[in-house]
């Protein structure tokens, strides 16, 4: 039935609206008729709460899953790559192979995590393997930086002991849960400072598995310069490169916002450490976030209605080894320059373009294999189905950076967009 | 005959003359006596042996590359008769006009110093010092009050002088003729046709590869890229400076690049160099100049805005406040047509024996400056080296970018060379352009004074550095106006303003500078 689209969103966002109004797509209320809803985290949770959740028609697209947070909380995302580690270390798979010391070989991109309350003790007893460590506390349910700090002292995270004589006086519920990692001190740095890296991946099914990568992610940068020392490590300028706490700081700068291309970071890299190890570099960041969608797709939901736009939060040490600090269900669509606005502008179009084909009233039974024309400046990061397609005679051993195959080349910046494909 | 002869001797013996007072000389002599103890070499054919020594030891291929990189800065030697001004320049008149406008430099930054009442010169005091040392790494946090300073010109004052330079010598008339110059510059030099620019730039070719053209997405590496990427590491492996200049000509694998640039320019990392750089720093740390607060003033109103360089702000000051205080500079000014400024010491003014040359690298930064250095950050990240590929690139070549002269590389060569070509191969647009009160080269200028930093992306700006290294001349700069100007004319005549024409030309962010050179020289018909 040719109509137009009929959208409701909860977010206030130009850069959402102005691409929703190019479409020519038509403004509703969520009570009424609606094709596409974009929605915050806390309302998608009302969709399909038990209460008051309704269920949608075959004609409604929404754009998160029901359950990402098991991507998306913190303390969830950790434990679910736990349990996919531990499964194929007991299938046996090469995948699982680990070193003399332990650490998994190709599945060790998350920093030893644990969760307080519950996993105190564990916690304790790896602080005290070594005890000049840092490590970084965050609240599993918050964002933007807010309610991080870092310690150095057991004695700083004295209240989530479970021993502790608060907690006779408390239930377990209401103490916060928080996630404790080792933090990287030895962060890969440019000009002295420290950056993360922000990619933006859509997922349009988990089952199988179809992802696609957009080719222009940023480097955040601290407006500060770096220093492990303990004097610092209270400043939040130093350390979180979040934009939400950057921008408060005296240095911060509205033309380029602290805010680098991931073009620029490779020039960068290749100029300055050689083009192998850079190629390794994008590589690995590729196949760590192949492997976190892996590690969920077996719980998630994957409801025909829903299609998902992560952000991922990634950090390089100096080693140049890349890690996989966190995914946000809501990336921010705020803009902080004219780049920024820009930049988000086309991520939404792209998003769309893919999500909901030829920008008409959707029908979610349908393939969701969007044609190459479409996907504007996303690439194909993994397509399960493709992949599972090309035989069985591919090496299992296939890591990153080692290109098997007509379909085994390497993701790359300058557009040779080929399929990056591992078993 | 005897004439070619005598000057190749007289080449050949003022460059000896150099290089006998350069640190290689005296590595080569340690060596050749260390030779000695070798079991091949003997006594009677003790000339051969260590001749046939230093070429399989690598030490003559060095020796080739200091003698290269001689010739390719020095100019030849003219007459022997004619007096060193005409190394820096021999046309009266441009001299005459550098001289002007060095007097007019020197006037603003003392009136500036007076009415701050800031000396030139100040030694620290030992706490300041010490806090200088404590922040040299992040000097971009430094806040001092810079807003009564200004930059002592802009290239918009300097393109004023230029466009009222005037030949005495040279009458063209009041009646226009076809053979009129209808651009800014009105001073016959001599610059190149596309005929000529095609054979100049014979690299450059349709049928020849190119990093920033057959490295792209649809051409498979087997074609080209594979293979020069190969060559590039033999040359490397070679460390031969000469064919690293032809090899670059074709464009740098980026992973290749800093050390190819390295070896082209003959910069070699040596102890003596890393202490010379913190001798400098000393230096800084020791005394506060009026220029730091020029440079600083620089730098936070161009680099730390730029999309690409905010990130290496602080090497930025780390490299130029280092620079003003390097006297090895001084040495180029004998083929550069300005000549450092001279102060006099308070109370002594006009007596020779208390006059200093101020900065003491004789260059005083202006508008834009600190964009020469920016781009370097991209490839090197070690101070010291860093440093010293700056300097040398612009003693080679920026220094010509902001001075008169009458060389071909000059920045007045290269403004008519700009008007030349697209007055003859662009004439409707010219034409139009100067109707309407936009003069072309008012908007291209300030991207050819700063060799296109900042307004190109970065790894387009490098590809364009390559080929500045690869020819030995910064005449692409001018070409690359002209193509751009030639890519937006269909936009450009439509425009009716200089505004207007400003605003088309105002984000280059996006070009592809090789295509562009290669269509405007090679495809387009003339």
């Amino acid at each position: 039935m040719a109509g137009k689209v009929k959208w409701v969103t909860d977010i206030e966002k130009s850069v959402l609206i102005n691409n929703f109004e190019k479409r020519g797509w038509v403004q509703v209320t969520e009570n009424e008729d609606w094709n596409f809803y974009w929605m915050s985290v806390q309302t998608i949770r009302n969709v399909f709460s038990v209460e008051t959740g309704y269920r949608l028609s075959d004609d409604q697209i929404v754009n998160h899953f029901p359950n990402h947070y098991e991507l998306t909380r913190k303390d969830l995302m950790v434990k679910n790559i736990k349990r996919y580690r531990k499964e194929l270390e007991k299938e046996g798979s090469p995948l699982a192979e680990k070193d003399e010391s332990g650490k998994y070989l190709y599945l060790d991109f998350v920093p030893v995590t644990y969760m307080l309350p519950a996993d105190y003790n564990l916690f304790v007893e790896e602080f005290r393997k070594s005890p000049s460590s840092t490590w970084i506390m965050k609240p599993c349910g918050k964002a933007q930086g807010k309610g991080i700090f870092l310690i150095n002292k057991l004695s700083q995270i004295k209240k989530w002991s479970r021993d502790s004589k608060t907690s006779s006086f408390m239930t377990q519920s209401t103490k916060e849960a928080y996630v404790i990692s080792l933090y990287i001190n030895n962060p890969l740095l440019i000009g002295g400072r420290k950056f993360d890296l922000r990619l933006y991946v859509l997922v349009s099914t988990y089952r199988p598995l179809r992802c696609y990568m957009y080719k222009l992610g940023f480097c955040r940068f601290c407006t500060v310069k770096y220093t492990p020392s303990t004097s610092e490590l209270d400043n939040m300028f130093v350390h979180l490169t979040n934009v939400a706490i950057q921008k408060h700081g005296e240095d911060y700068n509205h033309i380029h916002g602290g805010k680098w291309t991931v073009n620029n970071l490779r020039l960068y890299l290749e100029s300055t450490r050689g083009k192998e190890v850079t190629s390794k570099l994008f590589d690995e960041i590729h196949w760590i976030i192949v492997q976190s969608l892996k590690a969920v797709a077996p719980v998630m939901n994957n409801d025909k209605h829903c299609f998902e736009c992560y952000g991922y939060d990634i950090i390089i040490d100096d080693k140049l080894k890349p890690w996989l600090i966190e995914v946000n269900a809501s990336p921010s669509l705020t803009s902080s320059t004219a780049n920024d606005r820009i930049l988000k502008y086309n991520l939404i179009n792209d998003t769309l373009n893919i999500a909901v084909p030829n920008g008409e009233i959707p029908d979610c039974k349908w393939n969701k294999s969007p044609p190459k024309e479409v996907l504007g400046n996303y690439e194909i990061l993994y397509d399960e189905e493709l992949a599972q397609g090309d035989g069985a005679d591919r090496e299992l051993r296939s890591r990153p950076g080692q290109s098997l195959g007509p379909k085994g080349s390497r993701l790359r910046d300058a557009g040779r967009t080929v399929l990056t494909t591992w078993k | 005959m005897l004439q070619e002869e005598s000057d190749l001797s007289l080449i050949i013996a003022q460059i000896v003359q150099k290089l006998k007072g350069s640190n290689l000389y005296a590595q080569l002599e340690r060596q050749a006596w260390a030779s000695l103890q070798r079991p091949e070499i003997k006594l009677e054919s003790l000339k051969e042996d260590i001749k046939e020594f230093f070429k399989i030891s690598g030490w003559e291929k060095k020796l080739q590359n200091a003698v290269y990189s001689e010739l390719s800065v020095f100019p030849l030697p003219s007459h022997p008769a004619a007096p060193p001004e005409h190394l820096k320049e021999p046309l009266v008149y441009m001299r005459k006009a550098q001289g002007s406008w060095e007097k007019r430099i020197l006037k603003s930054l003392n009136s500036m110093c007076t009415e701050l009442s800031i000396p030139l010169a100040r030694k620290r005091p030992v706490g300041e010092q010490k806090e200088l040392l404590n922040k040299w790494n992040e000097m971009g946090t430094d806040e001092p009050d810079l807003s009564l300073f200004r930059p002592v010109y802009a290239p918009k004052d300097f393109l004023e002088v230029l466009i009222n330079l005037r030949n005495p010598n040279y009458e063209n008339g009041d009646s226009l003729s076809f053979r009129t110059h209808l651009g800014l510059i009105q001073v016959p030099l001599k610059v190149k046709d596309i005929p000529e620019l095609k054979e100049f730039f014979v690299e450059l070719g349709l049928t020849t590869g190119q990093l920033g053209i057959d490295d792209s997405t649809q051409v498979p590496p087997e074609l080209f890229e594979n293979e020069h990427v190969r060559i590039g590491q033999k040359v490397l492996t070679e460390q031969d400076s000469a064919a690293a200049q032809q090899y670059v000509r074709q464009g740098s694998p980026t992973a290749l690049r800093a050390e190819l640039w390295a070896l082209i320019l003959n910069i070699s990392s040596h102890p003596e160099d890393i202490l010379y750089y913190e001798q400098l720093k000393t230096n800084v740390i020791q005394h506060d100049l009026l220029v730091d607060s020029l440079i600083y003033k620089d730098v936070k109103l161009t680099a730390s805005n730029d999309d690409y360089y905010f990130v290496f702000e602080d090497y930025l000051y780390q490299v130029l406040l280092c620079f003003s205080r390097d006297t090895s500079v001084l040495s180029h000014f004998a083929y550069n047509s300005a000549s450092p400024p001279k102060s006099y010491i308070r109370g002594k003014l006009g007596l020779e024996e208390y006059a200093v040359f101020y900065p003491p690298n004789g260059v005083i930064p202006f508008h834009g400056f600190s964009m020469y250095v920016a781009p370097l950050c991209f490839l090197y990240h070690e101070p010291s080296k860093l440093y010293q590929i700056f300097r040398e690139m612009y003693v080679r070549f920026f220094f010509r970018l902001h001075s008169i002269s009458s060389h071909p590389s000059g920045i007045v060569s290269l403004c008519l060379l700009f008007e030349t070509l697209l007055q003859t191969y662009l004439p409707q647009l010219f034409y139009h352009l100067r109707e309407i009160g936009a003069q072309p080269l008012r908007i291209s200028f300030k991207w050819m004074v700063r060799a296109f930093s900042g307004y190109l992306a970065t790894d387009q700006l490098l590809l364009l550095w390559d080929r500045i290294l690869g020819y030995n001349s910064l005449e692409i700069l001018a070409v690359l106006a002209a193509a751009v100007f030639a890519f937006r004319a269909v936009n450009l005549m439509e425009v009716t303003s200089l505004a207007a024409a400003e605003a088309v030309l105002a984000d280059l962010s996006t070009l592809k500078v090789m295509p562009l050179l290669q269509i405007f020289l090679f495809a387009t018909v003339t």
